[in-house]
């Protein structure tokens, strides 16, 4: 990658990365930089490692070979305190939300907080309830448990116990996929809002030519067991690689392209 | 982290309004701290707050700022913020925006007819699982008539297959279940009957005991366990994947492809299991026997064949069929109940198993009553 001059301060950096399960190798040689406060993408086609390269970032998963950098600490010479302070200092949203079904979503956003100490339980409900609705959950939901509520509220639940700490970086695997198209945009919506507002630095996995083309500020392709391209949506559409080509000029692409077109125009105006 | 428990608070009243000064990290970690300090103030007064030394402040910072302001404007001052930044601003913007507002549900104190409402929705739930059975035994009956009038339609492969998994596989763990009951009874038994001098008769207790009652129901037991689980998880998970609707839109029928060849199969391996289970006992017994008592193997044997009716044999496995119905009819209702979520599927198999064993033993039960009336 030609990212060295003039980096932005790179929160995450990833080096020779390999993670293989038996045989099977899913990651070699692998190289990526999430700076700060910005938007990544990360998109491939199915099995090229996608959510595994999460997991390992997010200390899931542990490599066979390479070096992790979260904060400027290697993550795989930390010991198990300094690894759970670190912890605290970023936020994974799974798929379904992975949210635990005997709480109710109010006990799942306070979870994270036992671990502060001096936090009176009081100040942890108000400031679970202002999550929930920061999440754009009424506040109803937040009685309520997972069982009851629909996908696209177990998303936004999980992404509220996400961001319970205010992390540095949150990580969220397909943000919007099983959602319909109203509701992936205000998720897309609130992500975006959220990471202005908050400073957030997002590492997303997606499928969702939508969500890269209408928040992502960075895309990188995970092709060929590492990441074979990074940069910008203008950047992606010139990449001579057939499989990127593809992806970006496809049917779909050019409507999500043609889509966001509009709405930006419509902002101009 | 314990390095951000540091905020510098500094209250300066003057005439007629507070200036507070906030300094450091004023986040989540220190955001009770805040309060507790912040107790003090004036109500009635204005407040400034200053946070122009702040270092860092999160979503639980803003959050207290807005609950300050809340708290000083409902005593009618006012209430400024000073020293901000323009991400400060817009932090502190979508924190008031999104300021949760309580709202609370309705709650009716729950009164006697309420109670009474629980009890009969208990009871009418209650009668309308058992009449659900039947509904699924019937279904069993028309299609295995069905089965019988097109053997075409039936899955023989399957019914071997489960024959293989409900009879085969459970031989050794029923058959060594049997035979720790054969020697626990021959123990305990010889240990009351040497009292009395009277220690032959041990072989008619193992008989008669294994014979009409241990032998069967122990395996319908464990059969119960092995098997309706099986049953629920294997139909539970395929409803779960909507592979029982897929089978419907294909024109294909799940009471035939999945009920029939598994009652079937448990129909004809429980008497079986049965039989194993009861010459286990014997042998566990006659070994204890002869180990505890001295009784050799032949005095055992010809103790069995002159004292024990071949009735004993006959009431033990003329229940088998039954259990088999109930074991099976209840493993597939359980899993036609499972609804698309992983939890209703663990749930359902634990509740197979219940109410296989409960009514396994209910059954046992009633034919004890049953053959006591009519003298056998």
């Amino acid at each position: 990658m030609s990212m060295t001059q003039t980096p932005p301060e790179a929160i995450i950096q990833v080096r020779g990365l390999r993670n293989q399960f038996g045989t099977h190798v899913v990651h070699d040689g692998l190289d990526l930089d999430v700076y700060r406060g910005e938007i990544l993408g990360v998109v491939g086609g199915s099995g090229t490692g996608k959510s595994v390269l999460l997991r390992t970032i997010a200390g899931l998963q542990t490599p066979a070979e390479g070096t992790i950098t979260v904060f400027g600490n290697d993550l795989r010479k930390m010991d198990q305190t300094a690894r759970a302070r670190i912890e605290t200092r970023w936020g994974v949203m799974f798929q379904d939300g992975a949210l635990f079904s005997s709480l109710t979503v109010r006990e799942n956003v306070e979870v994270p907080m036992q671990a502060i100490p001096g936090l009176d339980p009081t100040t942890a409900r108000a400031l679970a309830d202002l999550k929930i609705s920061m999440v754009g959950l009424p506040y109803l939901a937040g009685d309520k448990y997972p069982s009851e509520l629909s996908g696209g509220m177990r998303k936004r639940a999980g992404l509220a116990r996400a961001l319970a700490l205010d992390p540095e970086i949150v990580f969220l695997d397909e943000p919007t996929a099983g959602l319909d198209p109203i509701g992936a945009a205000a998720f897309d919506e609130l992500i975006r809002g959220l990471s202005r507002s908050l400073g957030l630095t997002v590492f997303l996995v997606t499928h969702d030519l939508d969500t890269l083309h209408a928040i992502c500020d960075r895309i990188a392709v995970l092709s060929d067991r590492r990441v074979l391209v990074t940069g910008t949506m203008q950047d992606m559409l010139t990449v001579d690689d057939p499989w990127v080509h593809d992806y970006f000029h496809g049917p779909r692409a050019r409507a999500a392209l043609a889509a966001q077109e509009n709405n930006t125009g419509k902002d101009e105006i | 982290m314990p390095s951000d428990l540091s905020t510098e608070i500094d209250i300066i009243p003057q005439s007629g309004s507070t200036s507070v000064v906030m300094g450091g990290h004023v986040t989540i970690y220190t955001v009770a701290d805040i309060q507790r300090r912040l107790t003090g103030l004036q109500d009635g007064a204005d407040v400034e707050l200053d946070l122009s030394d702040v270092t860092r402040l999160d979503t639980a910072g803003a959050w207290m700022v807005m609950t300050l302001k809340d708290r000083v404007e409902a005593t009618g001052a006012r209430f400024a913020v000073l020293g901000t930044r323009p991400e400060t601003d817009s932090l502190l913007a979508s924190v008031a925006q999104s300021m949760p507002k309580p709202e609370t549900t309705p709650q009716t104190p729950a009164t006697l007819s309420d109670v009474i409402e629980r009890i009969g929705r208990g009871v009418a739930g209650g009668v309308m699982f058992v009449l659900d059975l039947v509904g699924y035994f019937g279904l069993f009956l028309s299609r295995l008539a069905r089965a019988a009038l097109h053997p075409r339609e039936f899955r023989l492969t399957s019914l071997v297959h489960h024959c293989e998994e409900v009879g085969y596989r459970a031989v050794p763990i029923v058959a060594l279940m049997s035979f720790l009951i054969g020697v626990v009874l021959a123990f305990q038994g010889a240990s009351q009957l040497r009292q009395f001098g009277a220690e032959v008769f041990v072989v008619d207790l193992i008989a008669v005991s294994i014979l009409r009652e241990l032998g069967i129901l122990l395996t319908s037991i464990i059969v119960a366990g092995r098997t309706a689980s099986a049953f629920t998880a294997a139909i539970g998970s395929m409803k779960m994947r909507e592979e029982i609707d897929a089978m419907r839109t294909l024109g294909l029928d799940p009471a035939m492809i999945l009920f029939v060849p598994r009652i079937l199969a448990l129909l004809l391996m429980l008497p079986i299991l049965g039989l194993i289970a009861n010459m286990a006992g014997l042998f566990g017994g006659a070994l204890m026997s002869w180990i505890e008592l001295g009784i050799s193997p032949e005095m055992f044997r010809t103790r069995l064949i002159e004292g024990t009716d071949v009735s004993h044999l006959m009431v033990g496995l003329i229940k088998a069929p039954v259990f088999a119905l109930i074991i099976g009819v209840v493993g597939c209702h359980a899993g036609m109940q499972v609804e698309s979520n992983a939890e209703s599927l663990g749930r359902q198999t634990s509740k197979a198993v219940v109410t296989a064993i409960f009514a396994v033993i209910v059954a046992d039960a009633l034919f004890s009553i049953f053959f006591a009336q009519i003298g056998l």
